[in-house]
């Protein structure tokens, strides 16, 4: 059928009577081109002094000459120590033992250093050490290669010395001090014994000084609550190994909540030991990584939660509490009756920002006497006081803040009313902000004060009460920085350095007599004992009474951090960017995650575009007046209906490399310091372009992938083969089992060692601290969000989240079997497709991937050059400099591990990340190759690390001990879900894994024959 | 600091044939400089002593003071040439056997010596008797020998060499022009003969005119065929050896920005590859020593002795070389202290393997107890340092194919050993069997 319609390219063409109109229509060009003037010309040409002949000439000599001198090597120069530290041998890694606190993040580490300068951060594993790094502590090393860091004081916007500094700043204190005017001094949780003595003489000396701390995200009601409860100003410390029953209300405990650190202890209880697991229950608005471990997941509002949480107080506590009906009464009941039932074994914990549930949730533990509630040894690292930060802002507004020094925090970007606080600044004589970057507020103040990174500095940190952690630098400044202590100290006018004044407090009081080498040494210092915090009378029905008023709202907000990105400090770290967050598998940006259902109702949509990238939908969302413009979704499975995340942390601006600068900053609608908001949302037009690393959502009921089983089933079959079915295959029409198949001669493996990896689903919580541990061991490089969307991501470790289609993955299984015929009903065309979306409330999965390291690898067999090959210890090696770049050996892959370098990742400014400049190739591991590009490279199982570990052994002459060998992801999960270890050791935990009942490799029925094994996943349900 | 040339360069073979070529024309000559060397025994004879045996006191001073004291310079202690004149010997034998004692009574010129020298203390040796003191009292007042001609001596030798290399030449030279005569002799016989014969009228029987050579070769196809591969096929050869070098620096021998001689440590004075290189047996590296480890001996070495001085490298060029590590790592040798003003030394690295490399010394040094000059030669005899092995991968694992492991006293591969010989039904294991030639064992 032919078109009428007439199409026009500009309004020109609608005037019959253009002349440019006509011409157009018969030439390209409206005037001719002037060729004639350079071809025309015959003389011209022939006299021309360069003849083709010439250039020819030319470019024959410049090539022959280019690659004449390619062929001569150049000079390399090396330079050694004029003197050499002792205890430091070229080549051989030194650790330092070190506390890490950031205010917000906090962890026992040890610093792996090479030739002076920290490259990679471990876990401190002595006894006492009991925090982990997650993924952020990880990647917090290349934050200190910042290039974008502060590096010389400033004062008002122009650089300057630090006498300069002083000289201002005790002007201004001594004037302060004449005229009775207000001093602040706005820090973030400090939990630095030495700090909080050096900051009361600060106050001392200055008696107008008033220090208010502040902390980004906010645990204030909670704070609030304990300290009514117990008298303290702490948070309650939770050991979640001694619970057979946890309930969550909003608390994503195995994310950030009271930052985090509880994945270790909930994951003792996890694995299935003589039949008995813990049981687990979330009720929550946002899929979180707590969510996604949940053996029952309930999704429901914030304020639904609350009223869940009176219900449960009530029947716990035997307190009659007038609650209306909620929508999944039976369960609650019957969660709070599982809890009554486990008495002291049962543990509930709640994230909900609100000081009457935080308080219904110390009276629950307190009256089920729970084992894993500690009251008593509290978390000291929130402190920050919701009240005296609005009251600043007021008092700054108001002008009576005289002088205003800050220290750790970057209050314009993360006060909800920032700006209030900006326009404030300026009413202050003087103010000072101590900081590692030039952000947000640190280009507002008089003064910009380089602080050093936590690598750089001493320092002590009590993140347990009676625990003490030693910070220790581990390498000198990089900058002309100077940290909050001893500008303290120069500006209190004393001329000691932080160290001694350290050294001193611990020698004088904390280590009461032991000695303080030791306490450096190993980065930590058990105190004796800490005095038991007493339980103060609460009303706590009173509260309950006042928490069962809670009104839903049409919209619920729900703000959250995210895994890669936590409150934003690290902002600039091209790791953290880059690291697809857990649940939605998206890097380099923040989304409101919005349920299905309203997505569908708002018209709003996610989908696969061309070119295998995500796309998803534009809205505007607004708080109040606070509004938030251009706020990509994705939709969320298991989202709440009514309810919307948005994650903190992303948005900023300041010191930020451009590639960096992306998401909104949700610290807009932090209001009250409330995660919990009402807000409208309208749907905008216009795609955003997701960098989404895994577009497949379901497993689609391939069971052989993740294989789960119940606890119920795992205890009562004993034959694991009905739970752990090994995959089947025909033999002259028999049925056999797949790996009793072989088309190849198999090696003999027993000699020597025998590489494998374990890795339990059941402990596996997703926190991602191995990919970024992967990243800084391997070298891998950051490509950048579009390289990313192109699915041309260089992690060499993925973890794959998986949703169910059904409510549970059993159900998807069931149902991809009861298939029959194509169409219809039970048709496979329409139900294959009905089963790639996942379910409202979904089970979740997460599986990592890294090569699979496979005995018979198919990736090895096709290789033209032999670039990769198989070695005796169980790895798959892959020589890069071999290889051309065919990428068969990539799509031979089962598991489609191996990744290819499509451009030079370092020293090209088209990936302007850590790579491309001198400060930030420092973080590389020297022992590893920085890969070129056009080649193909995958995880290598750490070979670096356990050819050193045989070294090692051989050096000492000594056979290599038990469980020594480790690789970089399984020596950074925390939870023991990943292990690694020699087989053929039979000692070794490794071998004792693998004979496991619970013991499956990935696409068995391929006859890889991998030497990564993953353990059945078992619910408690 | 000089300009370092590049590996391999085709103008320094240019060059080196030339200088080659010069030398010999040079060395016709050098038989008329030979001067015979003045006798330097004879202008060193000791003053006589009245009281001691200056042979006697020599041995003496080399065993017992030598480590802090030199004849005619300052180092821990005073210079000690003409000491017999400065202080009378009742004193000097007090000072020897006790100097604390001597500062403690408060003996003026004890305490200025004392203080002079930083304060610090001389070893008492009251094991040395008066006539001990009496004998290296008698050495020290020997005067300053005068400078024997060195240079000369060597220049007899060469002479003597060269002389045999001449003869041969002149031989040579001399057949040659024998032959030229019997050519030449052969020719005029010919004509005589021709002219003879045509006084005598016989026709010389013309002979018939061939086809030339280069023509039948031409009008030979098959043979022009072969020709032609077989240049093809040598050329290609030599392409691929030509290829084949790029990249490989054997013999590769920069200029360093000190002439350190490992002929001189290594080699004389036998100084162990591991005491400067200690890195090698714990880690990847050998390091390039850090300077402190030079001045562990050179606090006090701070000339070269006059034997170490070679034809091509004099005393004062070493005593310079010594002179620039003292500025490198700010050391003042007048008054015996560091200055605190250091300059690292660029050092040209002479054995490059490539990034995609890994090799460690550590597992070669410690563990397998290879010797370093398996790989780097004789360094000994190695006046400037130089890359001996090509330091290719079939190099590499060439060795690890004839290696066998050193598997005596060390437990770790007591069992491994033990299950792979029974494999292999071998009784040694090379680092091949052992997995050696796998990739990824270097290559990560």
């Amino acid at each position: 059928m032919s078109s009428n319609k007439k199409y026009w390219k500009s309004v020109e063409e609608l005037n019959d009577n253009s002349s440019i109109v006509e011409t157009l229509r018969n030439n390209e060009f409206v005037e001719p081109i002037p060729t004639d003037e350079f071809l025309g010309d015959k003389d011209s040409l022939s006299n021309s002094s360069t003849s083709r002949r010439d250039f020819l000439k030319y470019v024959g000599f410049s090539t022959a000459a280019a690659s004449l001198v390619a062929c001569e090597g150049p000079v390399i120069k090396s330079i050694p120590y004029v003197v050499q530290p002792e205890q430091i041998i070229p080549g051989i890694a030194d650790y330092y033992a070190t506390t890490m606190f950031d205010g917000f993040d906090f962890a026992n580490i040890l610093v792996k250093t090479r030739e002076g300068r920290p490259i990679k951060i471990e876990n401190n594993t002595i006894e006492g050490a009991n925090f982990s790094a997650n993924a952020r502590v990880h990647a917090s090393v290349l934050s200190m290669y910042d290039n974008m860091r502060l590096k010389q004081p400033k004062v008002s916007q122009k650089e300057a010395t630090w006498s300069d500094v002083d000289a201002k700043v005790k002007a201004s204190l001594a004037d302060a001090k004449a005229t009775g005017a207000q001093v602040v001094l706005l820090t973030g949780t400090l939990a630095s014994p030495s700090t909080n003595k050096l900051v009361a003489e600060f106050m001392a000396n200055n008696p107008t000084a008033k220090h208010v701390i502040y902390d980004a995200v906010s645990s204030s009601e909670a704070l609030d609550a304990f300290q009514a409860a117990y008298g303290e100003r702490a948070l309650a410390e939770y050991d979640f190994s001694k619970a057979n029953t946890i309930v969550s209300v909003g608390a994503d405990f195995l994310g950030d909540w009271q930052g985090g650190g509880y994945d270790k202890g909930y994951a003792q209880g996890r694995v299935p030991k003589q039949g008995k697991m813990s049981k687990h229950v979330q009720l929550e608005a946002n899929m979180t990584l707590s969510g996604a471990a949940a053996d029952r997941r309930i999704p429901m509002s914030t304020a639904e939660q609350k009223l869940a949480l009176v219900k449960i107080f009530s029947i716990v506590t035997g307190t009659p509490v007038n609650v209306g009906k909620l929508a999944n009464e039976a369960e609650i009941v019957n969660i709070a009756g599982q809890l009554n039932q486990s008495g002291t074994k049962g543990v509930l914990v709640s994230g909900i920002d609100d000081k009457n549930a935080q308080l219904l949730v110390l009276a629950i533990n307190a009256k089920l006497n729970s084992e894993a509630f500690n009251p008593n040894q509290t978390r000291q690292i929130r402190k920050g006081s919701n009240q005296a930060v609005a009251e600043l802002v007021a008092d700054l507004n108001a002008g009576k803040v005289h002088t205003l020094i800050m220290s750790g925090v970057n209050p314009v970007y993360t006060l909800a009313d920032g700006k209030a606080f900006a326009d404030g600044l300026k009413k202050a004589k003087l103010s000072v902000a101590i900081a590692l970057k030039e952000d947000e507020t640190a280009s507002l103040t008089s003064i910009a004060a380089p602080a050093p990174h936590y690598l750089e500095s001493w320092g002590d940190v009590e993140i347990i009460k009676g625990i003490y952690g030693v910070t220790q630098p581990t390498i000198r400044p990089l900058f002309n920085s100077r940290q909050l202590q001893d500008n303290l100290l120069v500006w209190n006018g004393s001329d000691k350095t932080y160290y001694d004044y350290l050294k001193d407090t611990w020698t004088n009081g904390i280590l009461s007599g032991k000695s303080w080498s030791q306490a450096v040494h190993d980065g930590i210092f058990v105190s004796a004992t800490a005095s038991p915090n007493s339980a103060a009378g609460v009303d706590f029905s009173a509260a309950a009474s006042a928490l069962a008023q809670a009104k839903p709202s049409e919209f619920e907000l729900n703000l959250y951090t995210k895994t890669g990105m936590g409150d934003g400090q690290q902002a600039n770290n091209p790791w953290l960017q880059e690291f697809p967050d857990p649940i939605t598998r998206v890097s380099w940006d923040n989304y409101l995650t919005v349920s299905k259902a309203d997505a569908d109702k708002m018209g709003i949509k996610n989908e696969i575009v061309a070119n295998g990238g995500l796309n998803g939908s534009y809205v505007t969302i607004s708080v109040g007046n606070a509004k938030i413009e251009k706020v990509p979704v994705i939709v969320q499975p298991g989202q709440a209906k009514g309810t919307v995340g948005l994650a903190f942390g992303y948005g900023k601006k300041a010191s930020l490399k451009e590639a960096m600068q992306v998401g909104v900053n949700a610290y807009a609608l932090y209001k009250g310091f409330n995660s919990t908001q009402s807000v409208t949302i309208t749907p905008e037009t216009g795609e955003h372009e997701f960098a989404c690393v895994q577009a497949q959502k379901t497993l689609m009921g391939r069971g052989d992938i993740i294989k789960e089983t119940t606890l119920t089933i795992f205890n009562t079959e004993k034959d694991a083969k009905k739970w752990n079915p090994p995959p089947m295959v025909s033999i002259d029409h028999k049925p056999i089992e797949a790996t009793k198949v072989d088309l190849w001669d198999s090696f003999d493996r027993s000699v020597g060692h025998h590489f494998n990896l374990s890795i339990d689903l059941n402990s596996c919580t997703g926190c991602g601290a191995c990919v970024i541990a992967c990243h800084a061991e391997n070298n891998v490089p950051v490509v950048g969000k579009s390289e990313v969307r192109r699915s041309r991501d260089m992690h060499w470790l993925r973890i794959d989240r998986y949703y169910s289609s059904e409510e549970t993955f059993a159900g998807d299984v069931k149902r991809k079997e009861e298939f029959d015929g194509l169409f219809g009903e039970k048709g496979s065309l329409g139900g294959f497709g009905q089963m790639e979306n996942p379910a409202e409330n979904p089970q979740v999965a997460f599986q990592p991937v890294m090569c699979q390291h496979c005995n018979h690898a198919p990736c090895e067999t096709v290789c033209p050059v032999a670039a990769t090959s198989h070695s005796r210890q169980g790895q798959n090696h892959m020589a890069y400099n071999r290889c051309v770049g065919t990428r068969y050996c990539a799509n031979n892959c089962p598991y489609k591990v191996r990744r290819f370098n499509w451009f030079l990742y370092n020293k090209n400014n088209e990936f302007d990340f850590h790579m491309n400049d001198d400060l930030g190739r420092m973080v590389l591991n020297p022992d590893v190759n920085v890969r070129s590009r056009g080649v193909m490279e995958k995880c290598s199982m750490c070979i670096q690390m356990t050819q050193a570990t045989i070294l090692k052994a051989k050096k000492e002459g000594r056979p290599v001990n038990k469980d020594e060998f480790q690789t970089a992801c399984s020596s950074a999960c925390s939870t023991g879900s990943m292990v690694f270890g020699d087989v053929n050791d039979k000692e070794s935990e490794v071998a004792k894994l693998v004979e496991d009942d619970r013991m499956y490799h990935l696409l068995e029925h391929v006859g890889t024959k991998p030497n990564v094994f993953y353990h059945v996943k078992v619910r408690n349900t | 600091m000089k300009k370092v040339g590049n590996h391999n360069s085709i103008s320094r073979i240019l060059k080196f044939s030339l200088a080659l070529m010069l030398t010999f024309s040079i060395q016709l000559f050098a038989q008329d400089a030979v001067t015979p060397a003045p006798d330097a025994a004879a202008t060193a004879t000791p003053a006589p002593s009245a009281t001691g045996d200056a042979a006697a006191g020599k041995a003496l001073f080399n065993a017992q003071c030598a480590a802090c004291h030199k004849l005619d310079a300052k180092m821990t202690g005073p210079a000690l040439r003409g000491v017999g004149d400065k202080y009378e010997k009742e004193w000097l034998y007090k000072w020897i056997r006790n100097s604390a004692d001597l500062i403690k009574s408060g003996d003026e010129r004890a305490n200025k010596v004392f203080n002079e020298f930083n304060k610090s203390p001389m070893t008492a040796f009251p094991q040395l008797s008066n006539a001990d003191i009496d004998n290296i009292i008698a050495y020290t007042m020997e005067p300053v020998p005068a400078p024997a001609a060195v240079a000369a001596v060597p220049g007899g030798d060469q002479g003597s060499v060269q002389s045999g290399g001449i003869s041969n030449e002149v031989i040579l030279g001399a057949l040659a022009l024998v032959l030229a005569m019997l050519v030449v002799m052969l020719f005029l016989v010919n004509n005589v003969l021709t002219r003879i014969a045509k006084a005598n009228g016989l026709e010389v029987a013309k002979s018939e005119k061939s086809l030339p050579i280069w023509k039948a070769f031409a009008k030979n196809q098959f043979l022009v065929l072969v020709t032609v591969i077989f240049f093809l096929l040598s050329s290609a050869y030599f392409v691929y050896g030509w290829f084949m070098q790029v990249g490989v620096d054997q013999g590769y021998e920069p200029i360093q920005p000190i002439h350190y001689s490992h002929r001189i440590h290594a080699g004389e004075n036998g100084i162990d590859c591991k005491y400067c290189h200690s890195a090698a047996r714990e880690s990847k590296h050998s390091n390039i020593p850090s300077l402190n480890v030079c001045m562990n001996c050179h606090k006090n070495i701070s000339e070269v002795a006059e034997s170490t001085a070679t034809p091509e490298y004099s005393k004062a060029f070493y005593d310079g070389e010594i002179q620039k590590l003292y500025d490198a790592v700010g050391w003042d040798k007048a008054n015996q202290k560091y200055t605190g003003k250091t300059q690292p030394v660029k050092w040209v690295r002479i054995h490059n393997l490539p990034d995609l490399v890994y090799f460690n010394h550590a597992q070669h040094v410690t563990v397998g107890g290879i010797e370093c000059q398996t790989c780097h030669g004789p360094v000994e005899e190695m006046e400037i340092m130089k890359q001996h092995s090509p330091l290719t991968m079939g190099w590499c694992i060439n060795c690890h194919r004839e290696t066998e492991v050193k598997l005596k006293d060390n437990e770790y591969y007591k069992k491994i050993h033990e299950e792979l010989s029974k494999k292999y039904g071998v009784e040694k294991l090379t680092a091949a069997q052992m997995g050696g030639l796998e990739c990824g064992k270097c290559h990560y």
